[in-house]
């Protein structure tokens, strides 16, 4: 019986009739899609971008050097060198991500016990030579520079869940 | 302490204890863990962070197990509700004032507190109140300090009382308003500070050249023998990315125990120094070019096998490794010299043919602390070989005793029973009085023993064991060959032994590896010329494996400008400069695999634990190929090991053996008239890695480039502190402050080789005309 009933479905071209059904639906309805890049797509505050170290607002650096996140780091992709500052305190001389490697799951954001290391909003970006995979401590300090205020926010926003 | 056994039973285990033996040592035989702090198996017992606090039965309170002797039959139990309670209390209180700041704690990731406070402690904080703050004290370049998170376990104050022997550190005030600091600040002037950095559980002392440099789970762990002394110190370095960030010590109850040198706990710092020679290097047209190594050994071979037959000689650190030594006598003898040497600063050899089989210690290290007496002729134990020092100072709390003879009144941290301070040219008669007094043959001298001398012998005569220890001073010696013959007849009447102290790591290793020219590997002999043999006239190509010109030897190496000199060196020095044709850079320490035979004949490998800068390579290799290029046999092996393997099946069973020969000693030559130079080697300034470890040359051990002399000698020369004076021996002359220093004897001036204020001048006692600049 059912294979009478499939026969009589195929002649008619019933399973072509509703595909282009859906097809119509659609070309009628509202389009989802953004115009990319004048149009973007809204961000959670929990996104987990490109990469920032923070300062205080006073100007100082929060990273102390203390590794967490280069040892709870899965792709290995945090090299941190340190020593003592002229003041004596506890910083980095040599601060590396190599975005090749990084898998952007945020744990080095989870374990930094100062909010240095964190994830920004930003996923626009490209290298053109060999090595600008590299971000230095000096980029990332410029990218938190940049977006303090939006990075504040989001940790602010994100606080009563973490 | 009886051999009486008893049983005590441990959370149900029955384990056997010896009756009053601490609690503690017994649970840590049987692999019990118990949280402690202050308790350490080598320092006394303190029993002030009540960590390890267990429940005794029939005891109203829980009691410190490392505190509480065993009796028969005892009932203990670490893990019960009422242990585990006591011990969570105590971590709560420990960690009120200790404050949260372990991200930036260097002792982070390998700190006894976190451990314990992880096992044993609660899981959050309930203390809301202030916290203190302690001020930082500068106790010097090698130790930094946070004692703000000082938990008060007095480890390093009962450190510094018992074994360094200096109560530097100490506890002032009680309760909330105890700190551990130092007494006067100053720095810690101690030559195994280091080791309370081990001792500190918590991170309140910690290594200064190591500040921030890495995390515990960062490093790799290699093991290692320390290059520098004769005890041979088992190390671990730590190393990252192919950089060695920190050595601490291997416990090995036979050498160093848990302790290390500061010398071999900080020297790898000269690692790093820019001062490395990563680059073979060859002298065209009179001036040094780099090259390829090709080129570098191509010239090198060339400049070895065309040296005249029997005009070759080498000079070799005796801090080299047994590989090296034996490589480096291999390839000279392999090309018709026996000129071979390996006592770079000493400078008396006029008693070769009866020199001992294979000169050692005469002891055990661990014997040392089981003296009854222990006679130190020229010799600065405390400085030279901390940690023999360290057995001899046990031996002195047990009661025995320590006497001197030496040309300066040496520091040191027990009482000396006899304590003769002389003019090195009075050591000889000195000593030959003991002898005297002691009815031992006196090696042709005729003295009159005095009350001192009297008193010694009757100490050493007294004594079931002891040591006669001939240190630096007595080997870098003009009349050395005397000192050693009548220390040998005093041991002998006084039934102990007698040792040489030696220079390098590996002194003892240089006999076996046949690095002398009158004795081969195996003990046949040879027939070349000594160092100043080698250095004067007896030769005219020179190879040089890890000594430094000016600084390594005893003798002026000016005649060596006019020699062909092939240099294996790991670090660049402006003399090397001048005088080599041909400089092969090499690996040092923990860049080569090798072996160390210690003082006391045991012979301890290591393999190479990281890369050498640049094109250097290990000193072995490049011995290897160059053998090769000179066509001799032998010169095929692939691995250090073979090396070794082939020296030890050369040379049979390693014996060390002290017995001189029969043969009349010399009659003493050192007579001088007028001012004499007081020598020896500073401690940080024994070998070129040592000399490139910067924290080691900021503390106060380090040559401070004064001449130092006592008030008496000052006035008749109408100097006054820091003055400069212009000292001239055997014709070369240095200018130089002085320091006045009571510790001097009379006419006499203390000017040590191995500095660069020495360079030029030569052996280390000598006479000497000091003026005003």
């Amino acid at each position: 019986m059912k294979r009478v009933i499939d026969y009589i479905r195929s002649l008619f071209l019933f399973e072509l009739l509703r595909g282009l059904g859906l097809t119509g639906r659609y070309m009628l309805s509202r389009p989802f899609t953004l115009e990319y890049p004048e149009e973007k797509a809204p961000v959670s505050p929990r996104f987990r971008g490109l990469h920032a170290l923070r300062r205080y607002p006073n100007g100082e650096e929060r990273c102390i050097a203390c590794k967490l996140c280069e040892a709870v780091c899965p792709a290995l992709a945090i090299t941190i060198e340190a020593e003592p500052r002229e003041d004596g305190s506890r910083r980095t001389t040599r601060y590396d991500i190599d975005l090749f490697k990084c898998i952007f799951c945020g744990f080095c954001e989870e374990s930094c016990p100062v909010d240095s290391i964190v994830e920004t909003r930003i996923y626009e970006y490209h290298f053109e030579n060999r090595g600008e995979q590299i971000m230095t401590k000096g980029k990332l300090l410029a990218i938190g520079d940049q977006y303090e205020e939006q990075l504040a926010a989001d940790r602010a926003a994100q606080a009563v869940v973490r | 302490m009886s051999d009486e056994k008893i049983m005590i039973e441990v959370d149900g285990q029955q384990i056997q204890a010896k009756p009053g033996q601490m609690l503690i040592e017994v649970t840590d035989a049987a692999g019990i863990t118990v949280p402690r702090f202050c308790y350490h198996k080598h320092l006394s017992v303190a029993a002030n962070c009540r960590m390890c606090l267990v429940e005794v039965e029939n005891a109203p309170k829980p009691l410190p197990a490392c505190a509480t002797p065993c009796s028969d039959g005892m009932k203990v139990y670490t893990r019960s509700p009422l242990a585990r309670a006591a011990q969570k209390g105590t971590m709560e209180f420990l960690l009120i004032n200790h404050p949260l700041d372990c991200p930036i704690c260097d002792q982070g990731g390998e700190c006894e507190l976190q451990d314990v406070a992880m096992g044993f402690g609660g899981d959050a904080s309930r203390y809301s109140e202030g916290k203190r703050v302690v001020r930082d004290e500068d106790i010097g370049p090698l130790v930094a300090t946070d004692m703000t998170r000082c938990i008060h376990c007095t480890r390093c104050v009962r450190f510094g009382g018992e074994i360094a022997g200096l109560r530097e550190l100490g506890a002032t005030g009680r309760g909330e308003h105890m700190r551990i600091g130092v007494f006067v600040e100053h720095s810690i002037n101690s030559e195994l500070s280091g080791n309370i950095i081990d001792l500190c559980p918590v991170g309140a002392l910690t290594s200064r050249p190591f500040r921030f440099q890495a995390r515990a789970w960062e490093l790799t762990q290699y093991d290692g023998i320390a290059p520098h002394d004769g005890v041979g110190s088992n190390i671990r370095l730590h190393l990252r990315r192919n950089a060695l960030l920190r050595v601490i010590p291997r416990e090995n109850e036979a050498v160093n125990q848990t302790w290390l040198s500061d010398r071999d706990r900080f020297s790898y710092t000269g690692l790093a120094s820019e001062d490395r020679l990563t680059q073979p290097m060859l002298r065209r047209n009179g001036e040094l070019q780099p090259v390829e190594w090709d080129e570098a050994l191509q010239v090198a071979a060339r400049l070895l096998k065309e040296t005249p037959a029997g005009r070759l000689g080498a000079l070799v650190s005796p801090s080299s490794t047994l590989e090296e030594l034996y490589l480096a006598a291999r390839l000279v003898r392999g090309l018709g010299s026996d000129s071979i040497d390996h006592r770079l600063r000493q400078c008396d050899f006029r008693d070769d043919a009866n020199d001992p089989p294979l000169p050692w210690l005469g002891r055990r290290i661990a014997q040392l602390a089981d003296n009854d007496a222990t006679l130190l002729v020229g010799c600065w134990l405390r400085k030279d070989q901390p940690l023999l020092n360290h057995r001899v100072r046990e031996s002195w709390k047990k009661g025995g005793a320590v006497l001197s003879i030496n040309p300066i009144d040496y520091d040191v941290n027990y009482e000396l029973e006899v304590d003769v301070v002389c003019r090195p040219s009075e050591m000889v008669d000195e000593l030959a009085g003991v002898a005297a007094a002691l009815g031992a043959d006196t090696a042709g001298l005729s003295v009159e023993p005095d009350e001192a001398h009297r008193a010694a012998a009757e100490i050493l005569k007294q004594a079931g064991q002891g040591s006669v220890l001939l240190g630096t001073a007595a080997m870098m010696h003009p009349d050395f060959v005397l000192l050693r013959r009548l220390a040998a007849n005093i041991a002998t009447v006084a039934g102990i032994d007698w040792g040489l102290v030696g220079f390098g790591a590996n002194d003892t290793g240089a006999w076996l590896a046949g690095a002398v020219p009158h004795r081969r590997a195996g003990g046949a002999a040879g027939g070349g010329a000594n160092v100043e043999g080698i250095l004067g006239d007896a030769c005219d190509g020179v190879l040089l494996l890890g000594a430094e010109p000016n600084f390594d030897f005893a003798a002026p190496c000016t005649a060596l400008a006019d020699k062909c000199v092939v240099a294996l060196t790991a670090w660049r020095s402006p003399v090397l400069e001048v005088v080599a044709d041909v400089l092969l850079p090499i690996g040092a320490f923990a860049e080569t695999s090798g072996t160390l035979v210690n003082l006391e004949g045991s012979i301890q490998s290591f393999a190479g634990t990281m890369l050498p800068p640049g094109e250097a390579r290990p000193a072995w290799k490049v011995l290897r190929v160059l053998g090769n290029l000179v066509d001799l046999e032998g010169f095929e092996q692939t691995d250090s090991t073979r090396v070794r393997d082939e020296l030890l099946a050369d040379v049979g069973e390693v014996r060390p053996d002290n017995r001189l020969g029969e043969g009349a000693p010399p009659a003493p030559r050192f007579c001088p008239t007028g001012i004499q130079r007081v020598g020896g080697v500073p401690m940080y300034s024994l070998d070129s890695l040592t000399r490139h470890a910067a924290p080691l040359q900021a503390t106060p051990d380090a040559w401070d480039g004064r001449l130092r002399l006592n008030a008496a000698l000052a006035e008749r020369l109408s100097l006054g502190d820091e003055q400069a004076v212009r000292l001239c021996q055997d014709g070369a002359e240095t200018v130089l402050p002085v320091r006045i220093d009571p510790c001097v004897p009379d006419d006499c001036v203390w000017l040590p080789t191995g500095v660069p204020e020495a360079a030029e001048l030569g052996c280390s006692f000598a006479e000497v005309s000091v003026e005003k600049a």
